[in-house]
Formats: structure tokens, C-alpha cells, sequence
């Protein structure tokens, strides 16, 4: 599964080649690849440029706090980080289960994130890719191209997206960065005014949502070949699952299968993921390199995402979305689908899904129910643990017994994908830039690997205190003349 | 007698020892304020108050209103004094307005906004200041304290008891608690002290509850300070 691109043996004698900034993704990264004179990869990196610190500035904050700080790590996905701390703050106050209202109405407010994420990256992030092919000219490979030669295309993914917000809206009070989940519930229910604001529109809303999918099944299967080729890397899958092995994004156990689709565990409680997974650390990136422990660093890396939950899930609950994973499923001929461009096709069936979920939700006469809240006795750990759009999301925290943070742990869908994600683009150096002459058309080829991971960097980068460095002193020749490491635990050797 | 001075262009009536705070208050017009209080002793160090009179600046709060008194507290060269004042607290402390659970209903922010204070402007000093937690029932988040001293005029003067005090001068004033480790856990502060419901900002908040009010229902939400003025005649809706 893991290529040897990662680390070239001499770097000092190779040239290097920079994509920076990375374009069309969420946050700032870049890519570096070392070549010889023959133009041969010789390593090819996925850096994170950016430089957070949410798990070290939320010590000593109290703990109710959580949902509505740490979903300032994000502008995009905001919503997930404000439920996923909400639910570990549930069970900092010992509550395991919420009221109906309180369940469906931040439900509702997670399908109306998902629904709003995925539009934005399919039609602003990803569609010139798609509709225009990837060695399409730079000036015209963009949202301005779409608007301009796909009109309504256009409009149905702004409009997706804006439909998305209200139900955010409508739930949290704001579109961005709003309040609604509190440890133990929410602090507003649906009025009947705001589900039929939303009602009025979510017919058309799924109409779209189907039109989304029917578009990037039809460019996919247009080209098998190379969309099955593209960036491909057999990896292994993390999602949550429902008890049945349905889909599920809120609450579900956590289910890994290898790249052949077999059961590495199943159903597991959530609040045991630390026992499954662990964090290495990498001198040259911020970003923290999660795997499966069982299976360690090597052979332990996964993916999450779309391609990770359609593949991982039996089904969909909702019928739309349930007759496209079939045909979805068809496509991998008995095997987990690994191609990376077949993740747009798997995040526009959840768009869908998300479609058909709020209206189901919107019927629920629970959404308009009194009972917001629950309480119970504090406790010293929280974990929570939902299926953002871009992946598995982890909080962990723990707190001291007058309510304040004490300790941190966030891995976040982006961070998951980090092995997968710098996988692929080694795929994609070794299989399309090996040898050739680098032109702009060729290194997009880089960045359309990473876009369909949807990658969003700034989530990623959360980490504070934990950076090891490498420091090497070389002399005109390339030999090494001294060296320095910090260790993660700030300790220097030589 | 009546007796009269003038605010703004509108005539105010007074009673002898009254501020022009007070008569401005009883007559409904709003003059911008965050250490007064009319439940305690005028204070008149938050200096938001600041008015001119002849060209003079004072605090509306501590000045005494006397007959045929020409006031201005709305003019562009007032409002700027104010939003000054404003900038340096926000600065002074740690105001995260995006993640606060007081937000909405903080009568710092409303301030902010009612003069046109809409970013900060000075450098931030970023002080280094902790989270008292200790309390069963009440948090003291130092970071917000804007040194107002309503909670300890209100512990002293109201409560009997004063638990709280300013300790240190110029920038390294700061609020002190009355108990042998100095945490609130250990005093003998409660949550039904006066001291508990009089703080204009985050800084002493009842534990576990911030965020209940939903966005577009919280205080200000509804209706700028200047109409629906300050967060203590609201107490039981915004805690």
C-alpha cells in the first residue's frame, strides 16, 4: 500500500519543485517534489503550512465553553467541531442520552453542515476539474469557467450551499459560527415558521441533489479507465456505522475494513478510540500521521470521508441515496471502490442523502418539541466522535473537577487523511510526472489528488507544543556536518 | 422649582444632588456607562460616562448636575473619547467576544457598539491571567474583568462581606479575592450575593449555563443599550 516516495535518500543532490500555494482547498498547503536531472520523483510531500495551537489555548478554559471555542478551528465545517465537543461535553456531564428534541434538532443542524460542505467543494472547489478535464487551462479551470459555460450548474451549487446555511441557521441561530448545541442538548427548538421556510424549498433541493449525483456518476463512467487509475491507493477505511451497518454521520460505532473490504473491527464504542488509534509524529509536517494500532504506523494508515463511509456502510436509510450507493457498490466488482476521484461520486450521494434526511427530519413533529435539555453528575473525561464531512472527527477532553480543561486531543478528518492523502499524490507523481518535463497541466494533476480528499488545512493543524523538528548542517558537498533534533516532547539531541 | 440644565440640546429637570447621570437616567435619555450603577456610590473610573461641559471633560456620573448647565455627551469629538476608552479595555484584558458565553447580553460589547467601536485598535496586551473555577455554583474569569469595581462595592456596601478588592496600581491593578488561597472557592462569596449579579461583563458568570439564550433572543440582540439599557435591569433574563 505505501509507496517509498516519502523520504528521498540524497535531497541534497536533486532539484526541487514547489505547488504553493495549493488552490481550490480549504486552508493553505503546499507540495514538494525532489527530482533528479531526468526528471525522476524521487520524494514527493504534502505540507501543512499553517500553524494553529487549539488543544494547548483551551487548557484552563471551562469546559461549556467548548462547542462554541473550538469551532473557531474552522469557517467551513464549523458546525462539526460545535457537535463533536458538544457530544464529548455530554459525557463530561454524564448525560448518554439526550431528549428527542435535542437529538433530532442537532441531527438536522450536522445533515444541513454535510449538505453545505459538500456543495461548496463539488461546484466551487472541484467541478472545473470534472467539467472542464484537469489539463484544461489554468484561466478558465475555475468557478468563474463554471458560471460562465455551466450557468446552471452553477446556480444549483450556490443555492445548495445557501440552503445548507439556512438549516445551520434555523438551528444554531447564525449560518456561521452559531450556539445551538449545549452540554446536554440544544438551547432552541424548530418553530413551526422556521421547518416551513426550509420545507419550501427542499424539493427543489433534492431535485438538485440528484441532478449533483447523475453528473458526477456520468463523468466518472464516461472514463472509467482513468478515473479508477487516477491518484488510486488502496487503503484501508474508518467510518462510524449505524447498529445495522447503515449509514450514519451523527453517533455510530466505529467500523475499519482493509482494502479488500475485510472487517478489521466493527461496531466498536467510540469512547475506546484512543485503545484503536494512535497519532506519529513526522519531522517535516505539522500534521500528525494517525493509524490503526493493531496494524502500526506502516501498514496502519486509512482513510475516512465519503469513499471511506459509502464503501464501509451496508446501506443507506434513505431510498435515493440507498439505489445510488448500489450502483456505487457495483462499481468496485465485489471490492472496496479505491479511487480517489470516485470520492466526488460518494460525496454527492451523501449530498443526497443529507437532502433526503432533512426532509424526513422536517416532518418530525419532535423538532418542535420543549425538552431541550438534560443534566447529570460531572465526570473527567468526554470523548465525541461524528463523521464531519471530510471525515471521522475526534474530541477528547478532559477536565479537572471544578470544570476546567486540563488536556486536549482532536483528530480531525483531514488529519486522518493525511497518510492517504500524501499517498496518493506520490501515486500521481510516479504515475503521470516520473520523467516529464513539469508543466502547470501536470502539477493541477497534484493538487485535483488532494482536492478530492477535500483536505481542509486549517482543521488540521490544531496542534501546539508538539512539533519535532530536524536540523542538519551540510558543507558545499552535501555532507552532513551537525545535526539537532527537538524531540515531540521538546527534548534536544544531537 | 424645577431646575434645568441641558443635554444635548434637550432640557433636563433635576433635584438638587443629583449627577447628570441620574437626571439623564430619570428623564430616559442614555448616556453610555459601565462602572455605574445607581443601586451603589457613584465610581466614576471607567471614564465611559465622560461628558463636556464648557469644554471640560468630566464623568457624567460623579458630576454634579446644577442649574443651566450646558452638556454634551453626543458629539464626534465625545464618542471618539469614548471609543478610545473602550479600545484600551479591550486591549487590557482578553475579550474573545466570538466564544464568549456573555456575548449578546454584555454590556462591554453593547457599549462597544452603541459608540461605533466595531474592532480593536490598539495592540493587544494578551495578559496572562487564570480561570477561577474553585466555586461550586460561580466562575471568575480574570481575563474580562474590566476593574469596574461594582463587585466589590456591591460585596462591601451590599453583601457585608467584601470578598473582593483591587490589589496593585496603574497597569498591574487587578481584582483580588478575600480567602487564605485567594480563590473564590474558599471565601465566603454565594451565588445569591448581590456581588454575583452585578458584573457588567464575563467576568463573574454562574457555572455551567453560558449559551442558553439562543442566538437573536439574547439581550441586546433585541434592542441596542441605548434602548433597552444595562444588563442588571434585565438580571433574570440574561443569567
Amino acid at each position: 500500500m505505501t509507496t517509498n516516495l516519502e523520504t528521498a535518500r540524497h535531497p541534497e543532490t536533486l532539484k526541487r519543485v514547489c505547488i504553493e500555494p495549493l488552490t481550490r482547498v480549504e486552508g493553505h498547503g503546499k507540495v514538494t517534489l525532489l527530482l533528479d536531472e531526468d526528471n525522476h520523483v524521487k520524494q514527493a510531500r504534502l505540507h501543512i503550512v499553517e500553524f494553529r495551537g487549539f488543544e494547548k489555548f483551551i487548557q484552563g478554559r471551562p469546559y461549556w465553553e467548548l462547542p462554541v471555542l473550538v469551532q473557531r478551528l474552522c469557517g467551513i465545517c464549523p458546525v462539526s467541531h460545535h457537535l463533536a465537543a458538544a457530544k464529548a461535553c455530554d459525557h463530561l456531564i454524564g448525560v448518554d442520552r439526550l431528549t428527542p428534541t435535542a437529538e433530532k434538532v442537532r441531527r438536522l443542524m450536522h445533515l444541513g453542515q454535510v449538505l453545505q460542505s459538500h456543495a461548496l467543494h463539488f461546484f466551487h472547489l472541484s467541478s472545473p476539474d470534472l467539467l472542464f478535464g484537469i489539463d484544461d487551462a489554468v484561466a478558465h479551470r475555475n468557478i468563474v469557467g463554471v458560471i460562465r459555460d455551466h450557468p446552471e450548474i452553477a446556480m444549483q451549487g450556490v443555492l445548495l450551499r445557501k440552503f445548507g446555511q439556512e438549516v445551520i441557521r434555523v438551528t444554531s441561530g447564525k449560518r456561521v459560527h452559531g450556539t445551538g448545541a449545549l452540554p446536554g442538548g440544544v438551547n432552541k427548538n424548530v418553530s413551526l415558521e422556521e421547518r416551513d421556510l426550509l420545507r419550501a424549498d427542499i424539493d427543489r433541493i433534492l431535485d438538485w441533489a440528484e441532478k449533483g449525483v447523475q453528473l458526477v456518476k456520468r463523468i466518472i463512467l464516461t472514463h472509467p479507465d482513468f478515473h479508477y487509475r487516477f491518484a488510486t491507493v488502496d487503503a484501508n477505511t474508518l467510518s462510524l456505522v449505524a447498529p445495522d451497518g447503515g449509514f450514519e454521520l451523527y453517533d455510530g460505532g466505529l467500523r475499519a475494513r482493509d482494502p479488500q473490504g475485510e472487517t478489521l473491527f466493527d461496531h466498536v464504542d467510540d469512547q475506546g478510540y484512543a485503545e484503536l488509534i494512535h497519532e506519529e509524529i513526522k519531522p517535516w509536517s505539522y500534521m500528525k500521521f494517525p493509524f490503526i494500532v493493531a496494524l502500526g504506523p506502516e501498514k496502519g494508515w486509512y482513510r475516512v470521508g465519503p469513499l471511506a463511509r459509502v464503501n464501509n456502510c451496508e446501506r443507506f436509510h434513505t431510498p435515493l441515496a440507498e439505489q445510488e450507493r448500489q450502483d456505487f457498490a457495483a462499481a468496485g466488482e465485489g471490492r472496496p471502490l479505491q479511487a480517489a476521484l470516485a470520492t466526488h461520486w460518494a460525496r454527492m450521494i451523501e449530498l443526497l442523502h443529507c437532502a433526503e434526511a432533512i426532509r424526513e427530519l422536517l416532518a418530525d413533529p419532535d423538532l418542535q418539541g420543549t425538552d431541550l435539555r438534560r443534566d447529570g453528575r460531572l465526570h473527567t473525561t468526554g470523548i465525541g466522535v461524528l463523521e464531519a464531512p471530510r471525515g471521522t472527527l475526534f474530541h477528547h477532553y478532559e477536565i479537572d473537577p471544578d470544570g476546567l480543561v486540563t488536556r486536549a486531543n482532536l483528530i480531525v478528518s483531514t488529519t486522518n487523511n493525511n497518510q492517504a492523502m500524501n499517498e496518493s499524490i506520490r501515486r500521481v507523481a510516479a504515475d503521470d510526472l516520473d520523467g516529464q518535463e513539469l508543466t502547470e497541466p501536470l502539477l493541477n494533476r497534484i493538487e485535483v489528488a488532494i482536492r478530492a480528499y477535500d483536505p481542509c488545512l486549517s482543521c488540521a493543524t490544531h496542534a501546539l507544543g508538539k512539533m519535532p523538528l530536524e536540523l542538519e548542517l551540510l558543507d558545499a558537498d552535501g555532507h552532513r556536518v551537525g545535526r539537532l533534533v527537538r524531540d515531540s516532547d521538546g527534548s534536544v539531541a544531537s | 422649582m424645577n431646575k434645568t440644565f441641558t443635554l444635548d440640546g434637550r432640557e433636563i429637570h433635576f433635584e438638587t444632588g443629583q449627577t447628570i447621570m441620574d437626571a439623564a437616567l430619570a428623564a430616559g435619555v442614555y448616556i453610555p456607562h459601565l462602572c455605574h450603577n445607581p443601586e451603589f456610590a457613584p465610581h466614576g473610573s471607567c471614564r465611559v460616562c465622560v461628558v463636556d461641559i464648557g469644554g471640560r471633560q468630566v464623568s457624567a456620573c460623579t458630576a454634579a448636575a446644577s442649574e443651566g448647565l450646558q452638556v454634551d455627551s453626543s458629539s464626534e469629538a465625545i464618542q471618539a473619547t469614548r471609543r478610545a476608552i473602550l479600545q484600551m479595555l479591550f486591549v487590557e484584558g482578553n475579550h474573545v467576544c466570538p466564544a464568549c458565553e456573555k456575548s449578546g447580553a454584555c454590556q462591554l460589547q453593547a457599549v462597544a457598539y452603541y459608540t461605533g467601536m466595531l474592532a480593536p485598535h490598539f495592540t493587544h496586551f494578551f495578559p496572562r491571567r487564570p480561570v477561577d473555577a474553585s466555586h461550586p455554583d460561580v466562575v471568575i474569569d480574570f481575563n474580562r474583568c474590566i476593574l469596574c469595581e461594582l463587585c466589590v462595592r456591591a460585596s462591601r456596601d451590599h453583601d457585608g462581606k467584601r470578598v473582593f478588592a483591587i490589589s496593585g496600581r496603574g497597569l498591574e491593578s487587578h481584582l483580588v479575592i478575600d480567602s487564605p488561597s485567594g480563590l473564590l472557592g474558599d471565601s465566603s462569596f454565594a451565588a445569591g450575593d448581590k456581588a454575583a449579579h452585578v458584573c457588567p461583563t464575563g467576568a463573574i458568570l454562574p457555572k455551567g449555563r453560558g449559551y442558553e439564550t439562543p442566538i437573536g433572543e439574547r439581550l441586546y440582540d433585541r434592542e441596542p443599550i441605548n434602548i433597552i439599557g444595562d444588563v442588571r435591569a434585565h438580571e433574570e433574563e440574561v443569567v
